[in-house]
């Protein structure tokens, strides 16, 4: 693969991007203009991995054909071929791709406790990008024969083994891979297909390995533990390895894989793996707390970055259209209708969102409609980032020294390390969140499903660029940084909420923009209030919570904090977190009815359903 | 006139159906190409490993690991009968022996000296994959299964919830949007297909369950209907390993909705013929629908228009359905195709079109929302 090309990063004026969809490939250029790199074209074709084409890279060279007649530069040559090194008017001086067609990563993975050789085996699935389609392990509660009738029904594309700590008891990560081997699982491709098992566990274990998996049907890779002991947890070595066994296995039965591997400049990624590293690479830079959702039709990915511990989560059944139904089942209607300020009918809810679950392409027409899609998003959203709240965890198993005070706690390490309060920056992505008609929906989508607390800058990702960035970083930060900042992210705003609770009417926080010279006022507990800060300015807000409230400092105390602009602006939230809306149906309606309106979230109801002049959009 | 509602929807009077009748796993091809079956032949048969049942020798007899094959009575590939002795602990001067007994009937797969575990799979399970599709069996894949070929009725739904299965057409209603209710039921219709026009009630599927047929089919259903014959909230549209006793199938939606006229008609001028149908639907990933196929000699007994097919372009006067509220189910024609996008009442931007309602009325609905009625 040309991946060992060596270039010099000062030299790359040119870069060309492919995310190869399920549906789309979609192509970027990016350009190196007065000494900055910026994104400046775009291209999109349909992905041709399935039958007549049965060729990823005819919907590759067909995304960048799109860039070449929009943009008029040619990077094609006669034979189809991308141009390289750039010159002045012709070709790129990088190409790279991510992929996540076919399926994505569908992976099993095991380990000998669940909550904790096993939670961080799922850690390193999820974070290369994968899809854990089951975790087994001594105590999940499942009988052996269950574990095995369960570990046939699957057709992961590898599985990953750990267990033990180095030097320590190899018996039960063995017991574990004894149930793995006779219970035979096959791949997804092709009965010829080895099924990869990768082993990250005890390495005194790896000679048990290879008598158990040693007889055929399998292709062993070992490689370093990745809880080598109960106070580590090592998973780069594990993430690597699925990255090479994706490269070199599913990737290669994939049809036209072997092709695009062949022309691009740095490993093939798979997509949420490469948006797992943009925002890595985001949050170092920075120096921030960083949270990132990519919400699609039908699983909703989040990513978390805190004091520098990443976490991905796939939540696989919450979507907009093929997992709509889903959602509404998980989250139930009278939960979903609280984000409602209409009357709306059950039994017609019911069945529209069945309706658009098997029509997953329809859009709304009214305005009814797309407040209740956007009161389905929010729980969508919140159960999504519940599960990885849950997910994202302190490391279990860890003794820990207590001290007098901790004498009546009872916390022995997995606690979650999403903290909202730390939270410091929220980047939203996927169609009911980037195409929202007003950006203000897309904020108040982020703040009620996520309810950030303290001071929070909202973003979302302008044309689901992450993942081409994310692979442009393992080869140039420098390019992928500054894209991201100056073209990736469209900056709505920032959130400023306070954490506590109170009664309505009583007063939450006051505040002051710039010493009071760009506004002041102050919120009753309940309130929401919208100041204008454009997209390239920036203030200083003062803040001063009342007693019991806390907005960063502590409660009760004065925050000082440099806040961002946007699209949106601020939103200042006094409505407490957590955030507690009223149990009654009208009560509920009314307080919805009040966000509605102190923010502008939606024009006024029309009767017809389409208007020629009115509304607005993005 | 008449056509397919949805793209990726078909509806044909005549068409050549390949049914893929294909193994699991690798195992024996009963049929011969050019046999003809029907559709409970059995074509391919396999057995697949039966469960397998781990046990834990060295914890039971209280022995290390590594002693564990040498207290084995049984050795691997050995049948085992349930509640037989498998393993013998030595005693204290061949005194206080424990015994093992086997869990489950099989065969000993494997004895650890690692971890003392013991493995028994069970007797092997037999697969067998039936025609399906009563006609002629085109090829042979040696050792997967076979295709079997028919010139067929195809009606392609847009739901459906139970699994494969078969029975003569049966028309319920007298028209395609009245509703299916429990009293257009009666017993002369066990093991029937039963059609139906407008939507179907829990009821009406409860008596067809009751009844004995082995299908129901109509233009609706209501989701709380679903719900409840279901007996939970269904979640992700993969459905067709119901045990329901009857399989349902939906040819428009969810709601208030008939059936397209000529999909009605289709199947009218079927009525007494054999169908097999299947309500399996998956969505996601590989768009599999529920069908209804109805083997004929060739189309020609069928008045109406022929063949609908699930593609076409949209231009004025074509023929569509709108798909989503607010005007969901209505019939129409392109009245006009606007070139720029208008803002919706949702405030959103997208490309539209002016629909001529079937009730005179016109109406505009963004593009994404409406299916091509081909002609």
């Amino acid at each position: 693969m040309s991946s060992e090309s060596t270039f010099n990063p000062a030299d790359v004026k040119v870069i060309l991007a492919t995310d190869c969809g399920s549906t789309t490939t979609k192509a970027i250029m990016i350009e190196q203009v007065d000494g900055v790199y910026r994104q400046t074209w775009r291209g999109e074709a349909p992905t041709t991995v399935e039958e007549p084409f049965a060729d990823v890279t005819v919907g590759v060279i067909n995304s960048l054909t799109e860039i070449q007649e929009v943009s008029g530069r040619r990077l094609l040559d006669d034979q189809g071929r991308i141009i390289r090194p750039a010159t002045a008017d012709e070709g790129c001086d990088i190409y790279i791709s991510t992929s996540s067609a076919g399926g994505g990563l569908q992976m099993m993975v095991a380990g000998v406790v669940r909550e904790m050789t096993a939670a961080s085996a799922k850690r390193a699935a999820l974070g290369a990008g994968a899809i854990v389609m089951d975790t087994i392990a001594s105590n999940d509660k499942r009988r052996p024969h269950e574990q095995i009738q369960r570990i046939r029904e699957l057709r992961p594309d590898m599985v990953l083994i750990s267990g033990g700590t180095d030097g320590g008891d190899t018996k039960k990560v063995t017991e574990i891979a004894e149930l793995i081997a006779p219970a035979k699982p096959r791949p997804r491709f092709g009965k010829a297909y080895e099924l990869p098992i990768i082993f990250a566990g005890n390495e005194k274990a790896q000679p048990e390995m290879n008598r158990v998996f040693g007889d055929g049907g399998f292709d062993l890779k070992i490689t370093d533990n990745l809880r080598p002991s109960l106070e580590q947890e090592n998973l780069g070595p594990a993430r690597d390895m699925i990255h090479d066994v994706f490269l070199e296995h599913v990737m290669a039965h994939a049809p036209g894989y072997d092709k695009l591997m062949s022309i691009t400049d740095a490993p093939i990624m798979p997509t949420p793996g490469a948006v797992g590293d943009i925002l890595q690479t985001i949050a170092k830079g920075r120096g921030i707390n960083a949270v990132g959702v990519d919400i699609g039709g039908a699983t909703t990915d989040v990513f978390s970055v805190f004091d520098g511990t990443f976490n991905r989560t796939v939540s696989a059944n919450l979507g907009m259209s093929y997992s709509i139904s889903n959602v509404c089942a998980e989250a139930t209607l009278p939960t979903i209708l609280r984000w409602v300020h209409i009357d709306m009918d059950e039994r017609e809810l019911r069945n529209r969102v069945k309706n658009k679950m098997i029509r997953p392409t329809t859009i709304p027409q009214t305005l009814e409609a797309l407040v209740f899609e956007q009161a389905v998003a929010r729980e969508a959203l919140r159960l999504a980032y519940k599960q990885h709240k849950e997910f994202a965890t302190t490391l279990k198993g860890v003794q820990q020294q207590r001290t007098v005070g901790d004498t009546f706690s009872q916390q022995s390490g997995g606690e979650t390390i999403v903290d909202n309060m730390k939270l410091d920056l929220l980047v939203a992505s996927g169609g009911v969140l980037s195409h929202a008609p007003r950006m203000h929906q897309t904020a108040m989508l982020l703040i009620d499903a996520f309810e950030p607390e303290g001071v929070t800058e909202l973003a979302k990702d302008s044309i689901f660029m992450m993942p081409h960035l994310g692979v442009l970083a393992s080869v140039h930060e420098q390019a992928a940084m500054e894209v991201f900042e100056r073209d990736c992210l469209v900056y709505l705003g920032t959130c400023v909420a306070a954490k506590g609770a109170g009664k309505p009417g009583k007063s939450c926080f006051s505040w002051s923009l710039d010493g009071g010279s760009r506004g002041s006022g102050e919120l009753q507990f309940g309130d929401l209030e919208h100041v204008e800060l454009g997209p390239d300015e920036s203030a200083e807000i003062e803040i001063r919570p009342a007693r019991g409230f806390d907005v960063g400092a502590g409660p009760g105390k004065v925050l000082k904090r440099t806040v961002r602009g946007g699209t949106v602006g601020l939103i200042l939230d006094a409505r407490g977190r957590p955030l507690a809306l009223p149990e009654e149906r009208q009560a509920c309606r009314s307080a919805m009815q009040k966000v509605i309106d102190q923010i502008g979230l939606y024009p006024a109801a029309e009767s017809t359903p389409v208007t020629q002049e009115s509304g607005s959009s993005d | 006139m008449a056509k397919a509602y949805t793209p990726g929807l078909k509806v044909s009077a005549s068409t050549e159906h390949e049914a893929h009748r294909i193994l699991p796993i690798q195992g024996e091809v009963k049929v011969a190409e050019g046999d003809l079956v029907d559709a409970d032949t059995i074509v391919a048969e396999t057995f697949m490993d039966g469960d397998v049942t781990p046990l834990n020798v060295a914890n039971l007899l209280s022995a290390q690991p590594g002693e564990v094959p040498g207290l084995m009575l049984k050795q691997e590939g050995d049948s085992v009968e349930k509640d037989e002795p498998i393993a013998r602990s030595k005693g204290i001067f061949g005194m206080f022996k424990n015994e093992c007994k086997a869990p489950a009937s099989g065969t000993l797969q494997a004895i650890s000296k690692t971890t003392g575990q013991v493995m028994i799979a069970g007797p092997m399970i037999p697969v067998q994959v039936k025609a399906y599709l009563p006609g002629r069996v085109d090829s042979v894949l040696p050792g997967e299964g076979v295709v079997v070929k028919n010139t067929v009725t195809l009606i392609q739904g847009i739901f459906g919830v139970g699994g494969e299965t078969s029975g003569r057409i049966v028309i319920a209603t007298s028209s395609h949007d009245e509703e299916l209710r429990a009293e257009l039921i009666t017993e002369e219709m066990s093991g029937a297909i039963i059609i139906g026009g407008g939507r179907m009630t829990a009821e009406a599927i409860q008596k067809a369950r009751e009844v004995g047929a082995s299908a129901i089919v109509s233009g609706g259903l209501d989701d709380s209907d679903l719900k409840q014959i279901l007996g939970y909230d269904l979640g992700v549209a993969i459905t067709g390993t119901e045990k329901l006793g009857v399989t349902v199938v939906v040819t428009e939606g969810f709601g208030e909705i008939g059936m397209a006229r000529r999909t009605y008609e289709l199947l009218s001028a079927r009525a007494g013929r054999q169908a097999s149908v299947n309500g399996a639907t998956q969505i996601r990933a590989g768009v599999m629908r529920p069908e209804i196929l109805i083997p004929v000699e060739d189309g020609s007994d069928f008045d109406g228009d022929a063949i609908e097919t699930e593609s076409g372009v949209l231009e004025l006067g074509t023929p569509i359905r709108i798909i989503r509220d607010p005007f969901f189910g209505m019939i129409g024609t392109v009245a006009a195709l606007p070139e720029a996008p208008q803002v919706l009442g949702s405030g959103s931007k997208s490309r539209v079109l002016d629909v001529a309602l079937e009730s005179g009325d016109t109406v505009t609905v963004p593009r994404a929302n409406v299916e091509l009625i081909e002609t």
